[in-house]
């Protein structure tokens, strides 16, 4: 095929004839420089990109005259998913596989979609924070400080010291949740699977620290616009000291139990590698850049409630593989361990919440003796607050990367507007530049060592 | 070798069929068992004491199962695959020597189902027909899973085949036979062979390992990558067929290994069978503790592995044993 002059017509059509969306004239422009036809995925997404169903047909019709070659080895297309052992829930991955090495992948998202950003435009202002934890559901401490801080920012409201250090708190012991989940899982992928019980044991406990302070032990609905729900409650700091005492040990264990072995260094050293630059083209953060070189932490470029009060080390590796990605998380467990001790030791005495009735809920002790505070409780919970027109974005760094939340009022009760770019849904664009022309195998390693939550690709 | 009447044949050939197929299903129960407890956790406890009839309760919801059959499938060898892997790991018990002669009510019993003067290559044989119910299965399945799964575990066939084969044959340089009762008796006449050929029981329980599809080496199946292999489509007493072979499989090779290295059936005090039950549950829970501590190899690792280390190391080990013996160390 490549020995053959391009028929003329087809160059027209491609350069002059349609308006091509732009990844789609990208990935026709690239196959006709590299002189070769169409892999099945990148047909798929030259047909879903046509802006008509003419020029789509008329553009695989081209490619297919181009293609026609007898002799032709067919790549197997296989569907990985949605239901599928290893793809984080329910991802779908359309692959083409020769042989074990894959030609080309092509996501396919949405099964998780819940339309939670449409649904918190129906909420009051309190209520959307409930459902912004459900999104990327490993780490619904990150998705609702985005949310409440956007919030806050368009209020004016200042939160009080106390409020930011319980926030820190729950944060980085969040963090170290979700990077138990991510070890135990990607162990299972790459068949240790004994690793997920001992990593599970671990989070079992910060659940458990969740839920004594939260009461809830998944979709901690904690953080209030304004501070936290409450403060902490007797025997916690006891129980959290305890728990990040431990963990250093326990990271010891992992590393003793996955890294010191052959096999899991095999699987993973120079696995799913990308350039830092296409890194950063792709807009990947987190682990994923870090591991790669790039020290881009919101933590430490952008502070956030209280961040730049504490001292903490942002590891950052070379190489960028699979194995950067896990030595980069395994470091963060420590580096939050450390963060934890530090708020506790300096936390200040104060309130958890911001004394502004007009948008915090009144102490439940008042309202049996107080009728202004009644009338602010009734108006909160059945009105809402309001929240002064504008659009504002904030973003955190969240296990995965950095979970931005952009929120727009137009003054009422509801937001206008609540969009969350989240860290899961543009690191997965990084799978298929990785995962091109490698094994399949390795495509299971990447996608764990990407960590993608699938409810915050979806939302 | 002593004859015996056909109808002692036939007698021990059930007893030996019924013994092993209730050790599969507790060896289950064990795997489950001590692998709960290296992963901090208890394993089956709730049917029965110890949950000591889970096995049964398996087994019913097995042959409960409804039996179903994918419609782009290769109806006949569908069905064949999982029987031509059970019959291949049945077959392979019928050399492995149990224990020696004994004299019973009066009639003579050898405690081996015969003695082949091919025994060991019998073996071989009829592990690479057990690959075959593996590869037909995926192949015939209509699955791309199966059909991947399938093509591992023939590449994984042909990588370990050769080498486990080199890696006895020092043994078979070492007691001169192939007979596996002859093996035992020379080891109990001289040492252990694993004294000697420490290599090759390395090589040999590491091929066994990939014959045997056991993690690290569970390529063919699995689950990460491609759902569950070359079995995705089956279910039911099919997939107990497959389950069956596997486990029966593992007590093979392990019987085998314990019976060219490790002495087999001799040794002191207790009678040949306890003796070779003890040597093949040692290595077991070797296997075992295998499963639950290693991830799984990535298939060209694996190749390279079996190709680029285990063939060289068990190529050098027999030119060394056979300039051993040639040289005149042990021969009897």
């Amino acid at each position: 095929m490549s020995s053959e002059p391009t028929p003329p017509q087809n160059d027209e059509g491609i350069a002059g004839g349609f308006p091509l969306a732009s990844e789609a004239r990208g990935v026709l422009e690239a196959a006709r420089r590299e002189g070769r036809g169409l892999t099945e995925t990148e047909r798929a997404i030259a047909q879903v990109e046509a802006f008509t169903p003419e020029e789509a047909s008329a553009r695989i019709a081209l490619n297919e005259a181009v293609e026609e070659d007898p002799g032709i080895r067919r790549p197997m297309v296989i569907n990985l998913g949605p239901q599928h052992p290893s793809t984080h829930g329910v991802m779908r991955l359309i692959t083409e596989l020769d042989g074990e090495t894959v030609l080309d992948l092509h996501p396919v998202i949405g099964y998780l979609h819940t339309g939670i950003e449409k649904q918190c435009e129906n909420k009051t202002w309190w209520q959307a924070i409930t459902l912004v934890t459900r999104m990327d559901y490993l780490s619904p401490y990150s998705n609702t400080l985005a949310y409440c801080t956007s919030v806050e920012k368009l209020l004016g409201l200042e939160v009080p010291v106390r409020a930011q250090y319980l926030r820190v708190i729950m944060l980085e012991l969040n963090r170290i949740a979700s990077h138990l989940v991510w070890l135990g899982t990607s162990g299972l992928e790459l068949g240790a699977i004994s690793v997920f019980f001992f990593t599970y044991r671990e989070r079992d406990a910060a659940l458990d620290l969740g839920e004594m302070i939260s009461g809830e032990r998944m979709n901690s609905r904690y953080f209030q616009v304004g501070g936290c729900a409450d403060d902490m409650p007797d025997g916690f700091e006891a129980e959290l000291r305890k728990f990040v005492d431990a963990m250093p040990g326990h990271v010891d264990e992992y590393e003793q139990l996955v890294a010191g072995n052959q096999i899991w260094l095999d699987r993973l050293v120079g696995v799913g590698v990308l350039p830092a630059d296409e890194l950063v083209a792709l807009g990947v953060t987190g682990p994923a850049l870090r591991a790669a070189g790039v020290p881009h932490d919101l933590r430490r470029s952008n502070p956030y409630t209280g961040y730049e009060r504490f001292e903490f080390d942002i590891p950052t590796f070379e190489n960028g593989d699979a194995y950067d990605r896990f030595r980069v998380r395994m470091r963060e467990i420590r580096e939050s361990t450390k963060i934890i001790q530090q708020a506790l030791d300096s936390i200040p005495e104060g309130s958890h919440i911001a004394d502004d009735r007009k948008v915090v809920l009144p102490p439940r002790e008042e309202l049996a003796v107080s009728m202004e505070a009644l009338i602010h409780h009734f108006k909160l919970v059945t009105e809402g607050y309001r929240v002064p027109a504008g659009e504002v974005y904030s973003g955190v760094e969240s296990p995965r990367g950095e979970i931005g939340c952009y929120v727009a009022s137009d003054g009422g009760t509801k937001p206008y507007r609540v969009h969350m770019r989240d860290a899961s849904f543009v690191n997965l664009q990084a799978l298929r530049p990785m995962a091109k022309g490698q094994y399949l195998a390795d495509l299971v390693a990447m996608i764990g060592s990407l960590d993608n939550v699938m409810g915050g690709v979806d939302r | 070798m002593i004859q015996e009447a056909f109808l002692v044949i036939l007698i021990k050939a059930v007893v030996v069929v019924f013994i092993v197929v209730t050790t599969f299903a507790y060896l289950m129960l064990l795997e489950r068992k001590l692998m709960g407890r290296m992963q901090l956790r208890y394993g089956p406890n709730r049917t029965g004491p110890f949950g000591l009839l889970q096995p049964a309760a398996d087994l019913v919801k097995m042959l409960l199962k409804e039996d179903f059959t994918p419609a782009g499938a290769n109806k006949v060898l569908f069905q064949l695959a999982p029987v031509m892997a059970v019959f291949a790991a049945v077959g392979s018990l019928s050399v492995i020597p149990f224990g020696d002669s004994v004299t019973l009510w009066g009639h003579h019993v050898n405690l081996y189902g015969t003695d082949l003067n091919v025994g060991l290559l019998l073996v071989f044989a009829l592990s690479g027909i057990g690959f075959y119910g593996l590869i037909l299965g995926g192949y015939a399945s209509g699955n791309k899973y199966a059909l991947l799964g399938a093509a591992r575990s023939a590449a994984q066939l042909v990588s370990y085949e050769v080498a486990m084969g080199l890696s006895v044959v020092g043994v078979l340089m070492l007691a001169q036979s192939l007979s596996l009762v002859d093996i035992v008796h020379a080891q109990a006449d001289t040492v252990w062979y694993i004294l000697l050929q420490p290599v090759g029981f390395i090589l040999f329980m590491l091929a066994g390992l990939a014959e045997t599809n056991r993690p690290p080496f569970d390529l063919p199946e699995a689950e990460g990558e491609l759902v569950a292999g070359y079995h995705t489509e089956y279910g039911g007493t099919k997939f107990a067929g497959f389950a069956m072979a596997e486990y029966l499989n593992m007590i093979v090779v392990t019987s085998i290994a314990a019976t060219l290295f490790l002495g087999g059936f001799s040794g002191p005090w207790l009678p040949g069978p306890i003796w070779l039950a003890i040597k093949v549950f040692i290595l077991i829970v070797g296997l075992i503790w295998i499963r639950a501590t290693m991830p799984r190899l990535r298939y060209d690792r694996l190749m390279k592995f079996g190709w680029k280390i285990l063939l060289p190391l068990a190529t050098l080990n027999l030119l060394i044993t056979a300039l051993v013996v040639g040289l005149g160390f042990p021969n009897k």
